[in-house]
């Protein structure tokens, strides 16, 4: 049952100021059409379904602009393949925009 | 002829204060003084005096009078003494490290002290690290504390961090962040990194058996993505909560403790009081610094390569021509005259704008200047105007004058078609308090 025919299931976590651009939300629960879906294809997906507003703060050629660490069940994605990775169902996917305060 | 007195006595008193301050710290100085000399010395190296002080983590298996010696013969150095840097440098000095150096070129300003534990209001205006100095050996006088009043830059950063066994990272710039990394790898000290900004936090340790910063973020960010404190705002103990873990991360480097947070990053979410720690990737064999063949080899010029200026100072913009601005003066000349019909917009934040604002003035933030639903509205509040008057203009202001000019480049273009007048007010509310209503609050 992890694999359901119509999509996949995961749950988009933003933070360090990312949410700001996604609505303030810090959490989307969200249902993916399909199964075969990469982190690269899923940053198109949320620019084009889930970004609110000035998209150049989220992504640069392509990739996530420099700054944001993406993290996929709390580990680097550049551990597991970067754009490439595959998405399972039930994946947690976060975005962090990095702080530079103090 | 009341003012100028009362401001005459409150000069004079103060100068007495720091003449009785100083006299103070002389007697304090003294006493300390004679009561070392009274203190009997274990040949381990511990004073009595320092056994009875530290006992209670002397206690601790992990610590004991190995750890605490090593604790005292520890120097850390602290860049930036803000809300990192203050509850920082508390931890460490209360645990007995035996020098601790400061660096900051700021003086204390009334916004710090809501975070900023270290200084007094009596210390407002003097230079941040002398403060920081009086107060930590004022909480354990065998701490040798070294102010060091100036901007780390590449000139001095690494003959300063030569003489320390770890660094701390309290900065509150991108900057200063790229050359601590760049300095700390090519000095070989470990580097303890601590962020913040409104109710959430980042902690991390570069180069200590793992990556440094430049190997997770090869890449400054757009400048145009960095908010500073001053801008975005910061909730004193959630970057406190960071400025403290940076202490136990010091301490645990300079105990030899196991589980010292290299490669992972620890995010904690204030607001969910959530904390989360996070894998990172390890040490990249093609860092420009720490790598296997390193590109540089010495310091850069660090503000050219992030595009930013290394401090979080809000630099004075200027992308308007003259007959685009207007200053508070006219400004208020018009209003008084009601000559000239017009909507005022104030593109500041709505907790902003609750502070103060001019009566006649609508807020639409900055970040919405450009929704559908706000463009209407200027529309439509425009066609009004025009309807009544015949012509409207449309004026911007903000807290300084740099968002507010920022806001005009972008209506312009949104009314390009409409010859409108689009003006922004110079100086923002800051110039409208000074020069026009002294009841306006400055923030």
């Amino acid at each position: 049952m992890s694999i359901e025919s119509n999509g996949i299931s995961v749950i988009i976590e933003l933070g360090g100021g990312a949410e700001l651009l996604f609505d303030k939300k810090k959490k989307h629960s969200v249902n993916l059409p399909g199964n075969d879906w990469t982190i690269q294809k899923l940053l198109f997906w949320m620019k084009d379904n889930l970004l609110k507003e000035r998209p150049e703060l989220f992504m640069q050629d392509d990739t996530v602009r420099p700054g944001i660490l993406v993290l996929v069940n709390d580990t680097d994605w550049e551990l597991l393949g970067e754009g490439n990775y595959k998405i399972n169902s039930g994946d947690t996917i976060m975005f962090i925009s990095t702080l530079h305060g103090g | 002829m009341s003012v100028i007195i009362r401001k005459m006595d409150e000069k004079e008193l103060m100068n007495q204060i720091t003449e009785l301050r100083e006299l103070l710290r002389i007697k304090e100085a003294q006493l300390v003084a004679l009561r070392r000399e009274k203190q009997i010395l274990q040949d381990y190296g511990l004073s009595n005096g320092e056994i009875l002080r530290y006992s209670r983590q002397i206690f601790l298996p992990e610590i004991g009078i190995k750890g605490q010696i090593k604790l005292k013969n520890s120097s850390i150095l602290i860049v930036g003494a803000g809300g990192l840097g203050c509850p920082a440098a508390l931890y460490l000095a209360s645990a007995g490290a035996g020098q601790i150096g400061i660096i900051d070129y700021d003086d204390v300003e009334i916004n710090n002290l809501h975070r900023q534990l270290l200084y007094a209001e009596t210390q407002i205006g003097t230079p941040k690290v002398n403060a920081a100095a009086e107060n930590l050996n004022r909480l354990n006088s065998d701490v040798k504390v070294i102010p060091y009043k100036i901007q780390l830059d590449s000139s001095n950063a690494l003959n300063i961090i030569k003489s320390y066994d770890v660094v701390i990272d309290a900065t509150d710039n991108v900057a200063t962040r790229y050359l601590l990394n760049d300095a700390c790898v090519l000095s070989n000290k470990p580097l303890v990194s601590g962020s913040a900004l409104k109710f959430e936090g980042h902690l991390s340790v570069f180069n200590y058996n793992g990556p440094c910063y430049r190997c997770i973020f090869p890449k400054p960010p757009p400048p145009e993505t960095v908010t500073n404190c001053g801008d975005g705002g910061v909730f004193g103990p959630a970057v406190g909560t960071i400025g403290v873990l940076q202490a136990l991360e010091a301490l645990k480097i300079v105990l030899d403790l196991p589980h010292v947070l290299s490669g992972q990053l620890l995010l904690f979410d204030g607001l969910e009081t959530k904390f989360r720690k996070i894998n990172l990737r390890g040490k990249n064999r093609n860092c420009a610094i720490c790598g296997e063949h390193p590109t540089l080899h010495k310091l850069i010029d660090y503000e050219q390569f992030c595009g930013a200026k290394a401090n979080d100072k809000e630099p004075k913009l200027n992308l308007l021509k003259n007959e685009d601005r207007i200053s508070v003066e006219e400004y208020n000349t018009t209003l008084k005259l009601g000559t000239e019909a017009h909507l005022l917009i104030d593109v500041r934040s709505a907790e902003e704008f609750d502070i103060c604002h001019l009566k006649n003035s609508i807020n639409i933030p900055l970040r919405n200047i450009n929704n559908n639903e706000k463009v209407t509205l200027i529309r439509n509040r425009i066609q009004e105007i025009q309807k009544q008057h015949n012509d409207a203009s449309l004026y911007v202001i903000c807290r300084r004058g740099n968002d507010s000019q920022k806001a005009v480049k972008n209506l312009q273009e949104t009314f390009k078609e409409s010859n409108i007048e689009i003006k922004d007010v110079i100086g923002g509310i800051h110039a409208w308090s000074k020069k026009i209503d002294s009841t306006f609050p400055v923030y």
